[in-house]
């Protein structure tokens, strides 16, 4: 019975064989005859023909063969796909653009046949960049994967082990699951457990980093906008609850200067406008700034409460006015040297717009370090920070000071916005998203101190991306708000007060 | 703020402040009985008050209980909250919360369920929903929920001494979480749209030009009574206590009194009143999402009193029902100028006229020279 129904099963599969025919007669192919055969030969000469295609095809052959693709039938259509997809991958590894390249490793790695082995192989002993030859390495050894011969399968398990590939990973977790049969089948299995473990270790790790990245990236943007509220609040008592605005005004300076760049100068010179932005945007918020302390803080000194009202009003207006110039939404497009990424280690990358931030962040804390403790008006800052009537005693002009001072923060707030607009949109409630949260750095990191600001800024911007994943973004913030009223119970002025005997302080 | 006046003369600011009885009555006569008859005459009279304005009139002095408990912790004791809108929030969510489960299967979706679950595909009701069938409890959450919440905050706040801008900021930072947390729809709060749709309250129907009369009375009874609780709190020995830490609380601190004790104490009564509030604008209003308690409104309402004039308590109502009168007519006809009308409030009101309405009217009657107007104007010194 069961050797009857063997055979039955049998029958279809070995007329299958048979229809494929006898072996094919070797004929000298060329590329021309492939393509005519392709187009209208018979079946088994387009076979044929794109085997040929796959060992000796060139990509100059693409525009033809997608020709032939967009008016061919289904079946042809599926058989030619692998011959696009290596032809098109060879071109992106002949590209001069490193991501192109990279990508074409990795597309050939997921999808690529054994035929592209030989490319990948050509590619990388030509290759010079380390993470090209990476990707390049990855793709061939996760075809070797495919390779029916267990010594090469083996080599290449180890190889993807030692490399943290985490394209690798499905596959090989796919291997351990596979019965083994005999002791050969069993060591790849082993082997291939063994990788796997690595590689998940190693992926772990790298959620760790990327964390800690993003909550670096976030903790600098809070930074910028905290700096300018703790000087300005540590100076004069004033709370701006308009400072979120001049973040907006700085980012609506560099859309500005964007479109100016736009109109006015050509396409060649439109990578340099973000170097004149920058600046643009700290004179345009420092300027506003120092009008509204002209106009109006100068009349609430030592009043926070009632500042901090009035400024909420004067940010109602400015975000209304924005609304009614720029309307709802619009964006700033990245220069182009701040597009794309930078792979720190395997599996981690950090894109050059976070890097960026990052960077200016740090610039801007030199900056202020260098102002306030290598400078004379710094040094008059700080005495006034101390004692500000005694300060006035000794001919510090601490109100025109304190106007300078509040012009910086405000600038400063413009270059944060201006720096938000490389990694979100530019709306006119932009401010607002910021403030509740830089308000919450000022208030843990304490009055008065540089370093807890830092460390409020970052603390909190790593633990709101910690958080996150296990809590989602919005019970991250509830326990952040948690913690810091906690924290508060320990440390009612901050983090690094300065230290004094007022009960007040 | 000036630490250097005498606490003598500002108790007798207080006393002078204390003669204000006949006035209460007949304002409240008038504002309980008389706008109603204005209701019952005949559409084309001049002084018919229409369901409209009336309905309009009722969610105005909801506020304006809201606006008193703000005074009392502002105006009297000198703390900015700018959390309100939460105790607000918890109020309005809890009456909504009952009004809802009384809409029953006459719903959209014909289930026992609120119209949202069954949209987010929630099987069985939550927990916390199941006592809100009854009127009691929800009558009783309405007030104590607000509080409970107030008293557990401000415990750990005032307990660490968080004062002046820092309370600010981290009450602000408590609207902003609370703002996002209702907006989840895994809280079961109706997310974003909140919760609307309401049909009626203990049988009768909401839609009822007579029920919405009713809440205007009753609106109109509890302010009455939320103002004589006020009045009651800041004419005693409290109050005066709350007026000193107001204007220098390490005086009061030295001399015996502990500020947090009093100032927690008030923080708790001020987030019931607002819960009251809340539960009187829900079904008057017909729906109560996030955006009306987060940090935007929260901010708005301190700004109520501040325009009516802070530290009287008829400035709180004053400036409630005042700012949002010209909010309703102003976001009608001119709908984009309302945020520069209002930020303009913020900047004149802290800049020109920080006594408010009621600063400006007993200046203005201090130029009359009658003995009223004189005791006015020493009260209106302080």
């Amino acid at each position: 019975m069961s050797a009857w129904l063997l055979l039955f099963l049998g029958t279809p599969l070995s007329l299958a064989t048979a229809q494929d025919g006898p072996t094919p007669v070797p004929v000298v192919m060329t590329t021309q005859k492939a393509m005519t055969a392709l187009q209208e030969g018979p079946w088994p000469d387009k076979k044929l023909a794109t085997d040929f295609l796959l060992k000796n095809g060139d990509p100059s052959l693409l525009p033809q063969l997608e020709e032939l693709r967009s008016n061919t039938n289904r079946r042809v259509r599926r058989l030619i796909k692998p011959v696009l997809n290596l032809l098109k991958n060879k071109a992106g590894l002949a590209s001069p653009d490193k991501e192109d390249r990279r990508a074409a490793a990795r597309d050939l790695g997921a999808r690529g046949t054994p035929e592209a082995l030989p490319v990948l192989k050509e590619a990388l002993s030509d290759e010079k960049e380390h993470w090209v030859r990476y990707d390049l390495e990855e793709a061939i050894q996760l075809l070797n994967l495919e390779n029916a011969d267990p010594q090469v399968k083996f080599s290449a398990i180890q190889k993807l082990g030692d490399m943290r590939s985490s394209a690798a990973l499905p596959i090989l977790q796919d291997l351990t699951k596979q019965q083994a049969d005999n002791l050969e089948q069993q060591t790849l299995k082993d082997e291939a457990e063994k990788a796997s473990r690595l590689i998940q270790k190693w992926q772990d790790v790298t959620r760790g980093i990327e964390m800690l990245l993003q909550g670096l990236s976030l903790g600098s943007i809070l930074l910028l906008m905290a700096l300018g509220l703790a000087i300005v609040f540590g100076l004069m008592g004033v709370i701006n609850m308009a400072h979120g605005e001049m973040m907006m005004i700085g980012a609506y300076a560099t859309f500005v200067v964007q479109e100016t760049f736009r109109m006015y100068l050509g396409e060649h010179l439109f990578d340099y406008y973000f170097f004149f932005a920058l600046p643009c945007a700290f004179f345009v918020a420092a300027f506003i700034g120092w009008i509204l302390e002209g106009t109006l803080i100068r009349f609430l000194y030592g009043r926070p409460l009632e500042t901090l009202l009035a400024t909420w009003g004067v940010g109602l207006v400015m975000i209304q006015t924005a609304r009614l110039i720029f309307g709802d939404l619009t964006a700033v497009q990245a220069p182009s040297w701040l597009r794309g990424s930078a792979q720190v280690v395997v599996g981690v990358q950090l894109p050059y717009n976070r890097l960026f931030i990052i960077l200016l962040a740090l610039f801007s804390v030199a900056g202020i370090y260098l102002l306030l403790f290598r400078t004379g008006i710094g040094l008059r800052v700080r005495a006034v920070l101390q004692n500000r009537d005694m300060s006035a005693c000794l001919g510090i002009p601490t109100r025109k000071l304190d106007a300078y001072t509040f012009a910086f923060g405000s600038g400063l707030a413009g270059l944060a916005g201006s720096a938000l607009t490389m990694v979100g949109n530019v709306d006119p409630e932009l401010g607002r998203n910021y403030i509740v949260d830089s308000f919450m750095v000022v208030v843990a990191g304490g009055v008065g101190k540089l370093a807890g600001t830092i460390t409020a800024a970052f603390g909190i911007g790593t633990l709101n991306k910690l958080l996150e994943p296990s809590f989602g973004a919005v019970y991250g913030k509830v326990i952040i708000l948690v913690l810091i009223i906690l924290f508060l119970q320990i440390r009612p002025s901050g983090l690094f007060a300065l230290k004094g005997r007022h009960l007040d302080s | 703020m000036t630490p250097e006046r005498s606490i003598t003369s500002r108790l007798t600011a207080v006393a002078a402040h204390a003669g204000a009885g006949p006035a209460f009555w007949i304002v409240g006569a008038i504002l309980f009985a008389g706008v109603p008859l204005l209701n019952a005459l005949p559409a084309d009279s001049f002084f018919h008050v229409s369901d409209f304005t009336l309905n309009l009139l009722g969610k105005f002095f909801a506020f304006a209980i809201l606006a008193l408990g703000i005074d009392l912790i502002w105006g009297y004791t000198g703390v900015l909250s700018l959390g309100h809108g939460v105790f607000f929030g918890l109020g309005a969510y809890a009456m909504g919360m009952h009004l809802m489960l009384g809409i029953g299967t006459e719903g959209v979706y014909g289930n026992a369920l609120p119209d949202f679950m069954v949209w987010n595909q929630v099987e069985e009701l939550p927990w916390f929903w199941k006592p809100f069938y009854s009127l009691p409890f929800s009558l009783a959450a309405i007030v104590l929920v607000p509080m409970a919440a107030a008293a557990i905050f401000g415990y750990f706040v005032f307990r660490s001494r968080i004062r002046g801008v820092y309370f600010s900021i981290i009450t602000q930072a408590l609207a902003l979480v609370a703002w996002l947390v209702f907006n989840r729809n895994e809280t079961n709060l109706g997310g974003t749209n909140g919760l609307t749709d309401f049909k009626h309250i203990q049988g009768f129907s909401l839609n009822d030009p007579s029920t919405q009369l009713v809440m205007y009375m009753v609106t109109i009874l509890f302010l009455g009574l939320a103002y004589a609780l006020c009045r009651w709190i800041t004419q005693s020995r409290a109050g005066r206590v709350l007026i000193a830490i107001r204007d220098c609380e390490q005086r009061v601190f030295f001399s015996g009194y502990s500020p947090a004790n009093y100032k927690l104490f008030v923080f708790v009564i001020s987030a019931g009143l607002a819960g009251l509030a809340g539960a009187l604008y829900v079904p008057q209003v017909g729906i109560i999402t996030p955006n009306q308690i987060g940090v935007l409104p929260s901010i708005e309402m301190v700004i109520w009193v501040a325009v009516g004039g802070r530290g009287t308590l008829s400035g709180a109502i004053i400036g409630a029902a005042g700012v949002n009168f010209m909010r309703s007519t102003l976001t009608n006809h001119f709908p984009e100028l309302w945020p520069f009308f209002l930020g303009g409030l913020f900047i004149a009101v802290v800049m020109f006229f920080p006594k408010g309405i009621v600063g400006l009217l007993r200046k203005a009657s201090a130029m009359l020279p009658s003995r009223k107007s004189k005791v006015e104007n020493a009260a209106a010194t302080d």
